[in-house]
């Protein structure tokens, strides 16, 4: 079996999970300039409540893909309420504060929503049901299953989708104008309040949907998930240029293949010194290296700042 | 940048009677609240005077000079791992506490610069994510720094290290003063008081000096700063080297109190922590930032011991597990004091005027 | 008298921009030089490429007969050049004395160590940065908002206060970008009074202005750039009457 081409290939899978997650970060920052620090706990809430439907359909005669795709829909609203909701109490209030504010308020909700998971769901680690085919298929001597095609297909065809939404549609001008200037938006008619607002119900949208591929994906679920998660996906949108959504989905793909193959090869490229426990170090290194030599990410706006 | 006091407290007889009254205050705590409430509320007592010190270092770096640092925590891993090396049977080492701790403060400074200097040319969130790098790569070497070489002992963390000695005496053991028994965390309060207070007064004077002055310059605006002729590298690195050193500090001073360290201690989560202290105190105000440190060391706690006992007399038995609603709460409360007071608890004066006049800002920025 | 700045042949680009064309231009000690244009033309990348904030990306710059070699914006101001900007950059949360303090740093030393101690020279040297910022605010004429934040003031006298802030460098040559924009009539004959002052003074002035009849009146000589390029410099008489600058402004304000 070839290492290269399966690292390669879990690089991807997970690049186009962490591509999903970061979006909404980058999307949120672009439009508000704030890191959304509770995005990763709505991937979390998206999860588990996946999880919960598809347990309780489990049982029926239904076929597994069906179960997984109900549960995918159950949490697909839930997650967009949850957006929501979140930017009208806790960011909303605070768009003209000292920009430090909104960050506490978001790490708050973080906490609270941590908490709020931990509550419904329990402590313990659940297991994703096994309904996706997993039967693992030959090519170049590496494996990859139905479930891990079916993740980078769909994640593909999302961002596909969300590019011409943002390119050539109404709201997607709209979004644009507010990013580029809220207040002249404004005034050009462009109800700001509402775009925010559709830019968090989107963002939660495509949470949810990576929930579920990252719990199907790795067949586990946690209320902690959320964090570690959340924290590689804004990594992923910085290191692509936050603000800018090729960027999110450059840096997602990026991080992806840079950690499964620094925690494949690792330990040759330092002589055994460090072992695939580094991984995170991996993926923190190059994210530091590259905004060293580009300090807006990989594909941010060079700004020199106007004087 | 003086504290804005009301006219009678200016007045030195004032100031002179107000100084002996505090004095006596501290000295005093310990035995109201260790005698009144027990030990284990000295403990968060002593706990809440190490993070008054990294919140003070931390409010260097993002309250002054306007630097948005989420991985302060690491100097507080190193300040702690130093000291934890230095004075324990893992090397068989065991330097005093009085060459430890101003070597943690100064190696926290030099990681300070270390870390800082491929940041400088970054703008804010970009400077957050990096310095979060940092921290979690920090703590990644401490939890794996035990092959192939063992020096941090891993997970496991680094046990039975030495308690701080003032001559000849162990702060781990309580001591006789006038036939009065006084046990460690009292001890252990005392030292924290007064080092507390070292950084206290350090702050303050740096605050209102030339060096302070550069930093809120360079907070309110980079390139005035720059034009105006600072270097802001220079001046950038100097606030990250005295905030860590402060974070040094109270680290080598947590690992003798506790007498053990793991990497656990230094996680994203109490950076975080620290940072809420700053902001919800009030950012760049000594007096806020105090605050904060206190209500936010505190807090936890109260709710802690109270989140079972009140459910228990509220409806009769624990309908949610008191941990999680301890949590809850201190999340809860983050978001309403900061949608109540988005300037912090206790902003400085001048910012209070600031939030009152938002959106009147003449000709800045482009 | 001699020659104060020279700038060689100096280039910026902005991807497809040419923000600056191939300027070269030379100030003498003491005169009040103008820098004008329609907008866009550049001006104000000039005054960036010289203070050290946008790097050239062709030219050079000589200041009192010596290469400005480092071109970190500090070493320029340390060399002797001073600048205010034309959308008026205060530190807003500080008081006015407090900005012009701050201009103060770069001609003292005291370091942590000295604020941490404060001993006898750190307090010396406190002592005269505030007299020297008070006197500079009596000078610009806003002694009195000493302890205002420097957001609350007038934005006339918001101008007059970063003019204070820079002279706090102890500049030799003092760049100006549009200082008298949104002034009324009053404070541009005020402002007219202190660059003058200025001049006695012994500071040479690069002044960028709109106003034209400002600028004809207190400069000696005045460049016109357009489109990056510099068309003309000489007398304002004569800049005045220029065939290109009339050109240049005419088919500006038509466009
Ligand atoms: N940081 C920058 N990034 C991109 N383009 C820039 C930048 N700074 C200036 N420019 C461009 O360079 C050109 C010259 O601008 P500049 O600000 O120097 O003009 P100006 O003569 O000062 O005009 P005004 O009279 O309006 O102030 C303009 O086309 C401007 O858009
Ligand atoms: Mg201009």
């Amino acid at each position: 079996m070839d290492i290269f081409i399966q690292q390669i290939i879990n690089g991807l899978v997970l690049g186009s999970i962490y591509a999903l997650v970061a979006l909404g970060y980058t999307m949120v920052y672009g439009i508000m300039g704030l890191i959304n620090f509770a995005h990763g706990e709505v991937v979390m809430i998206g999860a588990l409540t996946s999880l919960s439907i598809i347990k309780l359909l489990a049982g029926t005669s239904l076929p597994g893909p069906v179960v997984v795709l109900i549960g995918l829909a159950g949490a697909i609203p839930v997650c967009m309420a949850l957006g929501f909701t979140i930017e009208r109490v806790a960011y909303r209030p605070l768009r003209a504060a000292p920009r430090l504010a909104p960050l506490i308020t978001a790490i708050g909700v973080s906490i609270v929503l941590q908490q709020v998971g931990m509550l419904i769901w329990g402590r313990n680690y659940h297991a994703f049901p096994g309904l996706l085919p997993t039967t693992p298929r030959h090519i170049l001597g590496a494996q990859i299953t139905d479930l891990q095609v079916l993740i980078v297909v769909l994640a593909a065809l999302i961002m596909a989708a969300l590019i011409l939404l943002v390119n050539t549609t109404r709201i997607g001008r709209a979004m644009r104008a507010t990013a580029e200037n809220p207040d002249i938006a404004g005034l050009m008619g462009v109800d700001v309040n509402q775009i925010i607002s559709i830019t968090f119900v989107i963002g939660s949208a495509l949470a949810a949907v990576a929930g579920v591929m990252v719990s199907a994906n790795y067949s586990i679920a946690h209320y902690y998930m959320g964090f570690i998660l959340g924290l590689k996906a804004f990594t992923a949108a910085v290191l692509g240029g936050i603000g800018n959504m090729g960027g999110a989905m450059l840096g997602g793909v990026l991080l992806g293949l840079i950690e499964s193959l620094g925690a494949g090869y690792i330990g040759d490229l330092t002589g055994g010194f460090l072992g695939s426990n580094y991984q995170d170090v991996f993926a923190f290194f190059v994210l530091i290296l590259v905004l060293v030599f580009r300090p807006s990410g990989l594909m941010g706006e060079k700004l020199a700042e106007r004087a | 940048m003086r504290m804005n006091l009301p006219a009678f407290a200016r007045d030195p007889r004032f100031s002179w009677v107000g100084m002996v009254l505090v004095a006596v205050a501290l000295v005093a705590l310990p035995f109201v609240v260790g005698g009144g409430f027990g030990n284990s509320w000295m403990r968060v007592v002593d706990s809440a005077l190490l993070y008054i010190m990294l919140s003070l270092g931390l409010n260097i770096v993002v309250g002054f000079a306007g630097l948005l640092d989420l991985g302060y925590i690491a100097f507080y891993a190193v300040g702690a791992y130093l000291y934890a090396l230095l004075a324990s049977p893992q090397f068989g080492l065991h330097l005093p506490f009085w060459v430890i701790l101003p070597l943690g403060a100064a190696v926290a400074g030099m990681f300070g610069v270390i870390l800082g200097a491929p940041t400088l040319r970054l703008r804010g969130d970009y400077l957050a994510i990096v310095t979060l790098g940092f921290g979690e790569i920090v703590r990644i070497f401490l939890n794996n720094l035990d092959a192939p070489v063992n020096v941090t002992n891993g997970p496991q963390g680094i046990a039975q290290i030495d308690p701080v000695r003032i001559g000849g005496a162990a702060l781990s053991k309580s001591q006789q003063w006038f036939g009065l028994t006084v046990p460690s965390v009292y001890l252990y309060y005392y030292l924290f008081v007064v080092l507390t207070l070292l950084v206290i007064f350090v702050t303050v004077r740096l605050e209102d000096s030339r060096i302070g002055r550069a930093w809120v310059a360079i907070r309110e605006d980079e390139v005035a700063a720059k034009a105006c002729g600072i270097d802001t590298r220079n001046i950038k690195l100097l606030a990250f080297a005295m905030g860590a050193s402060f974070g040094g500090l109270s680290g080598g001073l947590f690992a003798g109190f506790q007498q053990f360290v793991s990497p656990e201690s230094f996680s994203l989560l109490e950076s975080i922590m620290v940072l809420c202290m700053v902001v919800l105190g009030g950012m760049g105000h000594i007096p806020g930032v105090i605050l904060g440190g206190v209500l936010l060391a505190v807090l936890p706690e109260v709710l802690r011991s109270g989140a079972g006992i009140w459910q228990r007399a509220l409806f009769g038995k624990i309908l949610i597990d008191p941990e999680s609603l301890r949590m809850l709460l201190f999340g809860l409360a983050l978001i309403a004091v900061m949608l109540y007071r988005p300037a912090g608890l206790w902003p400085e004066a001048r910012r209070r005027r600031e939030m009152a006049a938002a959106g009147e800002a003449p000709g800045k920025r482009a | 008298m001699g020659v104060l700045l020279r700038a060689q042949g100096v280039s910026k680009s902005f991807g497809g921009v040419q923000a600056l064309r191939e300027i070269s231009l030379s100030i003498d000690q003491g005169e009040i030089y103008g820098l004008i244009g329609p907008n866009g033309a550049g001006k104000t990348t000039f005054f960036n490429a010289l203070t050290g904030l946008y790097s050239c990306d062709r030219g050079e710059f000589e200041f009192d007969g010596k290469p400005l070699k480092v071109r970190a914006p500090h070493e320029v101001a340390r060399a002797g050049i001073a600048r205010t900007f034309q959308n008026i950059r205060l530190f807003a949360n500080m008081t006015a004395l407090e900005n012009v303090m701050v201009g103060r740093h770069l001609r003292t030393r005291a370091g942590v160590i000295g604020a941490v101690l404060r001993d006898r020279a750190t307090r010396a040297e406190e002592q005269a940065i505030e007299v020297r910022a008070r006197e500079l605010l009596d000078y610009v004429g806003i002694a009195g908002r000493a302890n205002d934040l420097a957001r609350h003031l007038a934005y006339g006298d918001q101008r007059r206060l970063e003019i204070a802030r820079a002279l706090a460098t102890e500049p030799r040559l003092l760049a100006l970008d549009e200082p008298a924009a949104g002034m009324n009539a009053t404070e541009t004959a005020s402002l007219r009074d202190l660059i003058e002052a200025l001049r006695r003074d012994g500071i040479t002035i690069l002044l960028i202005e709109h106003d034209v009849r400002l600028v004809m009146g207190l400069c000696d000589r005045v460049a016109v750039l357009d489109y990056g390029e510099k068309i003309a410099e000489d007398v304002p008489e004569k800049v005045q009457k220029d065939a290109k600058v009339i050109e240049a402004y005419l088919g500006g304000s038509l466009a």
